[in-house]
Parts: structure tokens; sequence; C-alpha cells
């Protein structure tokens, strides 16, 4: 029997944990065990027989795969409205992995600064464990994170490990506090001022709502930051995965396959792009 | 290249001969128009057609079809669904094989598709000489796609009573052997014959183009906050039509539907088009290319940039499918002109 491109593979839905009104972590594997085989950055296709696909990125590291993935899904269609409601145990289909995620080998030896926006930490986090499991083949590790309100931010066990540790600069600000809240309030960029970095050595990674990235590349290219070391995972509606549907087509350029990670160099001429 | 005559009385009975062992697909008359359909009677095509609805794309990548088929029981089981059989397109003008070999591209490029390439690998190509232009829209000659010398397994040339055959192949060769063996090598009177039909071809054809079509992409590179897109996007209905029609346009949607028992359900691969508006919506309701006019400057740096970039292949051919589709005469070759107008204005 041929193959088809657009078969997925059928995974088990291992764990699910919730996160947020919004969002839940699913833990995926496949009943092989076979691992996904992912790079950090790179998204898979997820199906629900019958009811349709969506490309999800995945958050986990590989680094931390153990025959495993994990997928930080926010409730927002048909697919994930569904997604939302299975239980443990429950099957879904998986196509991937795709695309062109983060290249960690050209990071190695430098300072790296993450500035994840909302959900925008659902693929970073992937980079960023992978950094913090090889934490000794980097420089200085920053993270600044912005979420809307504190009831949004992610991964809140993680953003505690990360904040406790000497070996990590971490920032988190949120747009709105609550009656809960002490930590920093303002938009992400409000962050920027709060670190300084060695821009010749310093590699930046961004992801989050065009709104949010657009002032992120801008601070980041103010710390003198070279375009060329400037990370951005781009969201596109994506149909295919594999290049052909045209759906996520930025100008000449595919973020399924050329991305959906860019570097500032490669996108900021591209009309639609940013 | 190999060259035979065939007798035109005997094109029926090689459309039959081909029938018994494979889907012929051929131009049929539509009303007034002509599409490409599976024949199942010889009388049915009409070789003097002069241009399509839809190219004959239709025969490899179809409006819509199923990719792959889920079975639910508790968990689920997926099964692939490539649909290929051993298929004859028949007819099919020059301007449409040229767009058959950026589709080729396409395809096969990166990740092979096997709906496409299964069905490619089993189609064989009995292409016609156009000698006339179809209508005052056609600009096959400034693209260059008014003729051909490959691409094709067999390929027919009027010359009155008979067809000259070009083998392009050796599966033409064999196609011709088996099915239409009164085929014979052509005499000198009938390559005489050839060279005159050919010659009085070329003056019958208009250039279009105020230009060479290879300066495309590079022309098109100055254009991108050209004006005319705003004129263009303001006479948009956002329809879809240029798109359909287009014979090198392939983006799809993948689209998954249950079945009433919901035991079962059926991933489909459905015609899509840039121009609709939710084309590159997200999730979130990011729109990004939500102005008609950007949809439209898409279509056109597709067609005339971004593909020959990628492929090698200009995405458009000619065929001025998309000038007699429009409902508000958006025209591609009036725009190519006139960027190139304003361009060289200066």
């Amino acid at each position: 029997m041929t193959d088809s491109l657009y078969a997925p593979r059928v995974a088990r839905l291992a764990d699910i944990r919730p996160m947020t009104e919004l969002e839940k972590l699913f833990v995926v594997e496949f009943p092989d065990g076979s691992s996904l085989g992912h790079q950090p950055g790179q998204f898979v296709m997820l199906s629900i027989p019958g009811v349709g696909e969506a490309p999800i990125s995945i958050s986990s590291s590989p680094s931390r795969s153990n025959g495993h993935f994990e997928l930080c899904v926010r409730r927002m269609g048909d697919v994930t409205g569904v997604l939302h409601r299975m239980k443990p145990g429950d099957f879904v289909g998986i196509r991937g992995p795709f695309g062109h995620g983060f290249p960690i080998e050209q990071m190695r030896g430098r300072d790296i600064l993450f500035a994840p926006g909302g959900l925008g930490l659902a693929p970073l986090r992937s980079l960023i464990n992978q950094v913090m499991d090889e934490r000794g083949s980097f420089g200085r590790v920053i993270i600044l994170y912005g979420a809307k309100r504190p009831a949004e931010l992610l991964f809140r066990d993680e953003l505690e490990q990360w904040a406790a540790r000497d070996d990590v600069e971490f920032h988190v600000t949120v747009d709105r506090g609550d009656e809960t809240w002490t930590g920093n309030v303002g938009v992400i960029t409000t962050l920027f001022p709060k670190i300084t970095v060695d821009p010749r050595n310093t590699v930046a990674v961004t992801c989050g709502p065009p709104i949010m990235y657009r002032f992120v590349l801008m601070e980041m290219l103010g710390k003198g930051i070279p375009e060329t070391q400037i990370y951005l995972s781009l969201e596109r509606r994506m149909k295919c995965g594999v290049s052909k549907c045209g759906h996520c087509q930025i100008n000449h350029l595919y973020a399924c396959k050329e991305g959906p990670v860019f570097t500032y160099a490669q996108i900021k001429n591209v009309p639609e792009a940013l | 290249m190999r060259l035979r005559v065939l007798p035109k009385g005997q094109v029926p009975d090689l459309v039959r001969a081909l029938m018994a062992d494979y889907r012929v697909w051929g131009p049929k008359a539509k009303g007034p128009q002509f599409a490409f359909e599976p024949l199942y009677d010889p009388a049915e095509m009409r070789l003097d057609y002069n241009i399509s609805i839809l190219s004959p794309k239709v025969a490899l990548q179809p409006p819509q079809e199923r990719v792959a088929v889920f079975r639910m029981d508790g968990g689920f089981t997926v099964e692939p669904v490539v649909e290929a059989e051993p298929t004859v397109i028949f007819g099919m003008h020059t301007c449409d094989l040229h767009a058959l070999a950026l589709l080729d591209r396409a395809f096969s490029a990166d990740f092979p598709d096997a709906h496409y390439t299964e069905r490619r690998q089993q189609a064989l190509i009995v292409s016609i000489e156009c000698l006339q232009p179809c209508d005052e829209h056609s600009f096959c000659k400034s693209m260059g796609t008014w003729t051909a010398d490959s691409g094709y397994d067999l390929h027919l040339i009027d010359l009155g009573d008979a067809y000259a055959v070009y083998v392009g192949t050796e599966a033409g060769e064999a196609l011709l052997a088996k099915y239409a063996p009164q085929a014979r090598p052509a005499a000198d009177a009938e390559v005489r014959r050839l060279n005159e039909v050919m010659s009085a071809k070329w003056p019958r054809f208009p250039h279009r183009l105020n230009f060479d079509a290879a300066e495309l992409p590079a022309l098109l590179a100055t254009a991108y906050d050209h004006p005319i897109w705003t004129e263009l996007g303001d006479r948009c209905l956002s329809c879809g039509s240029c798109t359909n029609v287009c014979p090198t346009c392939y983006c799809f949607n993948v689209i998954d539907s249950p079945e009433l028992s919901l035991k079962e359900a059926v991933r489909l691969r459905r015609w899509d088009s840039c121009q609709l508006d939710e084309f590159a919506r997200v999730a979130s309701g990011e729109n990004f290319r939500e102005a008609r006019a950007a949809r439209q400057r898409h279509r056109m740096f597709r067609k005339g940039k971004w593909l020959y970039e990628r492929f090698g292949e200009l995405g458009c051919v000619g065929c001025g499918r998309c000038i007699r589709a429009c409902l508000t005469h958006i025209n591609i070759v009036d725009t190519f002109n006139a960027i190139h107008a304003s361009q060289h204005r200066r």
C-alpha cells in the first residue's frame, strides 16, 4: 500500500495536565514506544478523527523525550476544543515532526536571551529545557516572560524552578496584575531595561503574538544583538506541513519548511512576515 | 525526435482501443464551452476545442479526493488512500503541458506527494498543437508555451486529413505500436506539409505581453508596493474563480469528514484558493493576508516570481483562463503590462 503524506500515525494521550483556563499540556506517546525524533522548535500536525487537524508546536525538549513528547494546546477551535475534552488513554493522530527548528548547535557557547510572550512559551520551552539540560555548554541564560494576566502564566512549576536557579536570570511580568500578584506589571518590553547583554555573544529567541514580537524585536535590536542572532518562531495557518498546500506561505517562504523558526535577518525585508 | 503520421479517421479507433486499458480523459463539449472529462465514447472527444474551462490538472489533482480513511472503534486506525489508475490524457494543449511540468516539480519536491505522483506515473500524455489562438485572452506566445518540444508521450499536429505524431518517449512509442499500428513514418511530402503548417502558425499568435516574460521575476521584485494592487483589490470579489481555473494553481485544504455511522471518517484533499478571506487566517483570528489587494498581489507574485524562484518554471503559462473567469475583469496581462509601463516611464 502506498503511503500518504496526509495519513497520521496513531498516538496515545499518556497524560493531560491542566495549566490555565484555556491551556492544557498533553503528553503524547506512540503505542510502539518509538520517539518523535524532533528538534526544538519543530511542530506536529495533530488529528482527531472525523474532526480535523491542526498544527501544534512541540513543547518538550528532545533531551527529555523518554518515549513521549508534550504539546501545550490552547482551546481555540474545533480540533483543540475536542482535544480539551479528551481523557488520558484516548488516541489522536500525529504527523511530523515538521519544519526548521532552532539551530541549537550554533547556539552553544553563547549567551541566550529568551523572550516568549503568552502562548509563545509553548514552542520556546522545547529549547529552554534542552538548554537547561545541557546548561554547561551555554553562556548566560536570560528568560523574560510576559503574559496578559497572572492566571495565564504557563508552566508555573517550571517558572519557579527557573526563577530559583542561580545560573538563570529570570524576569516575568503581566500586563495586568491581580490581588495575588506582587511581581512586575507591564508589557514584556518593560523587562528589557532590567538586563544587560554582551550583544555579539548573545543569541535572542522570541515567540508570541505579532503585536508583542514586533516590539520585542525592537528591544533586541536596541540591545545591539545582530539580526542573524535573533530567532523568531512564526505562527501560520497550515494544512499539509510539507510545503504543498500554500496556506503558510509568507511571500516566497513557507513557514512549514523554511520556518517556523526564522532569523530576523531572513525575514526583516519579507512583507507579511512580521 | 521520431515522427509518424496517423490518418484522422483512425483516431476514434485509437481512443476506443485505449479506453479498453486506460481511463482516457479528453476535451468534451460542455454547453458552449469545453471540459476535460473521462471519455465514454470516442465520438465525444473534440480535438477542435479552443480551451477547456478547467485545465486537465483535474485528471491528476481532482477538485476533491480521499487521501486517508480513519476507522474508529475504541481507538482508531488510519489507512492511506492513494487512488491512481492507468490513464491517458488525450488532447492536452501545450500551455497545459507546460503547467504540468510545474505541477510535477511542486508535487515531487521535498516531500513527494504520492496522490499526485502515482497518478502522474500512470498517466500518458497525448498533446495537440494549437494552430490558432483560443481567443483574444490567450497570451501563450508571450509566455513561450504556444508549442512544446517535450513533456508529452505523443504530440499531434493537424495536417488536414492526418495528424503528424511526434513521439516523445518510449512509452509513447509503445502506445502507438500497440494501439495505432496504422501510424507510419512521415513521407517527405508530409514533412513539408508539417513545416508549412507550423510556419503558418507563428503569425496567427499575437504577443500580448509588452516585454520578455523572462523579465517578470525581476519586474515584480520592484512592484511590491505598486498602486495597482489596491486597484485590483477594490475590484476583486474574492470568489476564487481565477485560482480554480488556473492550470498551475495547486493549493489545497485538508478536511476531515465523519461518516454518518461515526465508525469511519475520511480525510479529503480539496482545492483551496489564496483569494479566499480565511486562507491565511490562524486560530487566534489573526489574518496575514486580510486585504483583497494583498491576496491578488500574492496570486500574481506566485505566478510571475515565487514559483519560478522555487521550481525554475514560471507559474503563468498564458492560457488566459483567469482572465475569462474573472467577474470583474481582472486581467493578469494588463496588470503585468501596467507595471512594466510604470516602471519604464521613470
